[in-house]
């Protein structure tokens, strides 16, 4: 039976359970003994009951079979003459399998429409005996629970249960997402530090992915020329542009415009962070890197470069102006109207006030936008590959090309189909650092924000 | 000490200069802060208007006047062919590629786009008396022609386009809204691509909504004050501020490493940006219930409803438009995402539309990303009118969710 088939008879079999418990559960009502539960309960209970357990089954079935399935077909006398474990291999059974499903019209290698036979026998087979297991556990669940429609069984107990642990396994699924993305990188960092010593990644001034030593995969990965460039493009530059556009629109937004005005322009700028980055990387890589790449000739820089640190850099900043500029506002709006007020009756000027005042009140909450503007900016991936260089070198030259930690992690996953290779590993090693930094970052900014956010309000 | 006890001389000069300097700067600072509203705006209007002004040339195509005598040329096939599903198979077996392309020929050399018969092949399907007689056909010229009547192609193409400017007209490309990716710019189109994400994003939504739904019910009715609790709310808060290349590359290591998922699938560029987008729910739908009114649950818990009751038949009505809102708002956001669908191999040369959730696709902003990286002068304006559909994808999605938002809060 087909997938869709099983849960569409999965679940009309609970709606019977429903339909009939219910109807069971309305005879005994207002009769003997009353345990609270109405007929409702005990037909939602049955019904749960019927579904649940071969729905639980059909999804882990769903993680487990094609392994099943391709043991199977390797137990089979064709499959002697496959290639040993790797590329071609997986080729060859990834065409029988789509042989066997009638999902492409025809094969590359012979092989694989030797063993498609084979596969459309094991996924048969294995097919039946799923469907047969999830319809034994459905009625056996539906019948368990039908037993238990009686006046004295306090369904609604059992049934507010099962909604609560419902609700319990969503919000552990975001848990589950934050153990699996550290796990992994843990894991997969911790096979790269069993390859590089920590200190020669780390401290390493030689960052060459594509041409490494197996002797000695350490010398050419020290990531110190990446996380400079990462620092020179999401820290200096970024932020050059960020700070200053940012804080001003905030202060302007704050202090001076009119309701009227304020309500126009922040949606406006607002809509800087709605713009997809690839927009941002678009723009960047098309008009403004080589405009500073003439630039840079034009002011007589040798290294001026198409790929240049200050392109990417700048485009960036443009990108964070709107988070620093949000949360700058959020923090400059909640200083006392008083402190204000008293001083501008003492007669200082609106910009005394604000630069002698109202900024020193809202500094924790600025440092936390910006903060919270550096994670973003570190992070961001799209506007550094199409501007930026892949080629890492020590420089603090803006016109000369920098790349970034997000940037390599995509050039040394790209087009990598094996993966227990350095290069690869190297990836999440950087992953690893990435995470780190920028978790940091945001517990600290929020930590700010929470704390001095409203010391002066 | 006895300067500062003294009363100011309002009248005298020092103050005079003083005050004149302190307004100078007053001035002088708010001008600053007008031009950092300014610059940032500026850059807005510059980028969307360098796109809209590169993108929109995008959305045409350049056509070729071509005379063809069909009648000539004696295409041997059965009219009673052209009815059925066979004419494409006849049509082509019959020669008509080489017809137009003799045609053209005559005209200039390398006039035609690849697959400009594919329009004479339609028409003929439309109207079968063509193939008894002489007609013209206006059909989609090749890349460097088009860019030449564009206004920026080479010499030697403006001067084939002037040569034959009276031919030359200009069409709405409806290739680019049908096509798929392409190596030649003027068969290239982003059905394929728009396909895909539109696949990628009900995984996303199918699954991030209801269990994002369901956790920030339970964090903000359900959930008992302790260490647990603490650490699912640290981790949905740090989530939702995790880079998003971090997500590709879990998506990498679980979904394609350790459960072999297929790459390149709507399938998993769905459940990793479903990861990407649950924790954006969460803390909408938290918010939206904390809305709820207290008067609310107490009305309900008074009257002898149980906790779940409270939450499926009040709080929940009550919070949708909130927690819908914030769906849609992180859907959007989902919808531009690029890097962790990248590291997925959601990059790859994809030619035709994907058929399910396994097939191989790429979504539009990938697609961007692909054609960004073309050498081909033609893929610049396709590149732009892709960013311009997105854009106005991205502009639909928000002000639908804007304006659900205004007709609930009217109504309550």
């Amino acid at each position: 039976m087909s997938t869709l088939g099983l849960l569409f008879t999965v679940t009309a079999l609970a709606l019977i359970g429903w339909f009939v418990a219910r109807a069971r559960a309305m005879q005994f009502a207002g009769f003997g003994r009353r345990s609270g539960a109405g007929a409702m309960h005990h037909g939602w209970r049955v019904a749960a009951f019927t579904a649940l357990p071969p729905l639980i089954f059909l999804s882990a079935w769903g993680v487990i079979s094609p392994a099943l399935v391709t043991d199977r077909v390797l137990a089979t006398p064709a499959a002697t003459a496959l290639p040993p474990p790797g590329y071609d291999r997986a080729t060859i059974l990834a065409e029988a399998r789509g042989l066997a499903k009638g999902e492409r019209p025809g094969a590359f290698h012979p092989l694989s429409r030797a063993l498609a036979p084979a596969y459309a026998v094991a996924q048969t087979r294995l097919d039946w005996i799923a469907t047969a297991a999830a319809l034994l556990l459905g009625l056996a669940g539906g019948t368990v629970a039908f037993a238990r429609v009686r006046a004295d069984f306090a369904a609604h107990v059992s049934v507010e249960r099962l909604v609560r642990s419902i609700f319990l396994a969503a919000s552990l699924l975001a848990v589950l997402t934050t153990v699996g993305i550290a796990l992994s990188l843990a894991w997969q960092g911790g096979r790269f530090f069993a390859i590089v010593s920590p200190l020669d990644f780390l401290f390493g001034t030689r960052w060459s992915p594509q041409a490494i030593d197996p002797r000695d995969p350490g010398a050419s990965l020290g990531a110190l020329p990446v996380f400079w460039g990462t620092f020179l493009i999401g820290v200096v530059i970024a932020m050059a542009v960020a700070i200053p556009f940012g804080l001003g629109a905030a202060i302007w937004l704050t202090q001076y415009a009119r309701v009227s005005t304020r309500r126009r322009v922040k949606p406006a700028l607002e809509l800087l962070a709605g713009i997809p980055t690839v927009v941002y990387g678009w723009f960047a890589a098309l008009s403004v890197a080589p405009a500073i790449r003439s630039l840079g000739v034009a002011l007589g820089i040798g290294s001026a470069s198409g790929e240049s640190a200050l392109a990417a850099g700048l485009v960036m900043g443009a990108m964070i102006i709107p988070f620093v500029s949000s949360v700058a506002d959020d923090s400059l709006h909640a200083v006392a109207v008083a402190l204000r007020d008293g001083s501008l009756a003492l007669g200082a000027t609106p910009s005394e006030t604000i630069r002698h005042i109202v900024l020193p009140a809202a500094l924790p909450g600025i440092v936390g936008g910006v903060l919270l503007g550096v994670s973003r900016a570190i992070g961001e991936t799209v506007i550094v590959v199409m501007a930026a260089s892949s080629v890492a070198i020590l420089s603090a030259d803006p016109f000369a090309p920098a790349t970034t930690v997000t940037r390599q992690i995509v050039d040394l996953l790209t087009g990598e189909a094996v993966f227990d290779s350095a290069k690869t590993l190297a990836a999440f090693a950087l992953g690893l650092v990435l995470f780190g930094v920028t978790l940091a970052l945001n517990v600290a900014a929020l930590g700010i924000v929470r704390r001095h956010g409203r010391a002066h309000g | 000490m006895a300067d500062a006890t003294r009363p100011p001389d309002w009248h005298g000069q020092a103050l005079a200069r003083r005050l004149r300097r302190r307004y100078a700067a007053e001035r002088r600072f708010r001008r600053l802060t007008t031009a950092a509203v300014i610059g940032a705006l500026g850059f807005l209007l510059f980028l969307l208007a360098s796109i809209v002004a590169q993108g929109w040339r995008g959305f045409t195509e350049t056509r070729v006047a071509v005379p063809i005598d069909l009648a000539a040329a004696r295409l041997p096939v059965d009219r009673a062919q052209l009815g059925g599903r066979a004419a494409d198979l006849a049509l082509a077996g019959a020669g008509l590629e080489g017809v137009v392309d003799r045609a053209a020929d005559r005209l200039g050399p390398d006039l035609l786009s690849p697959g400009a018969w594919l329009r004479v092949r339609d028409a003929v399907k439309r109207d079968p008396s063509l193939l008894a007689r002489a007609a013209t056909f206006d059909l989609p010229a090749a890349d460097p022609i088009d860019r030449a009547w564009k206004g920026d192609g080479s010499p030697a193409a403006e001067a084939v386009a002037s040569r034959l400017a009276p031919r030359l007209s200009t069409g709405l490309a409806i290739r680019f809204l049908t096509g798929s990716d392409a190596t030649d710019p003027g068969r290239a189109g982003i059905w394929g691509a728009l396909k895909g994400s539109l696949l990628t994003m009900a995984v996303t939504l199918a699954l991030a909504f209801p269990v994002g739904t369901l956790a920030a019910l339970y964090l903000e009715e359900f959930a008992p004050r302790n260490r647990w609790t603490d650490l699912i709310e640290v981790s949905i808060n740090n989530l939702a501020a995790v880079p998003s290349i971090i997500f590709g590359l879990l998506g990498l290591a679980i979904f394609i490493g350790t459960l072999g998922l297929p790459r390149s699938a709507p399938l998993v560029g769905g459940l990793t940006l479903a990861l990407m987008t649950m924790p954006v729910i969460v803390i909408a739908g938290r918010a939206a219930i904390r809305s709820v009114p207290a008067s609310v649950r107490e009305a309900a818990l008074g009257i002898g409803a149980s906790p779940v009751q409270l939450v499926v038949h009040h709080v929940l009505p009550l919070a949708l438009p909130g927690i819908l809102t914030g769906t849609v708002l992180g859907t959007a956001r989902a919808l531009g995402e690029t890097a962790p669908l990248l590291l997925i191999g959601m990059r790859a040369f994809v030619a035709a539309p994907p058929r399910g959730l396994t097939d191989p696709a790429t979504v539009l902003p990938v697609q961007i990303f692909l054609w960004s990286d073309q050498v081909s002068g033609g893929f610049v304006e396709r590149t732009s009118a892709a960013i311009i559909v997105l854009l106005a994808l991205l502009l639909a999605i928000t002000g639908a969710a804007v304006a659900l938002r205004n007709r609930w809060e009217a109504r309550r």
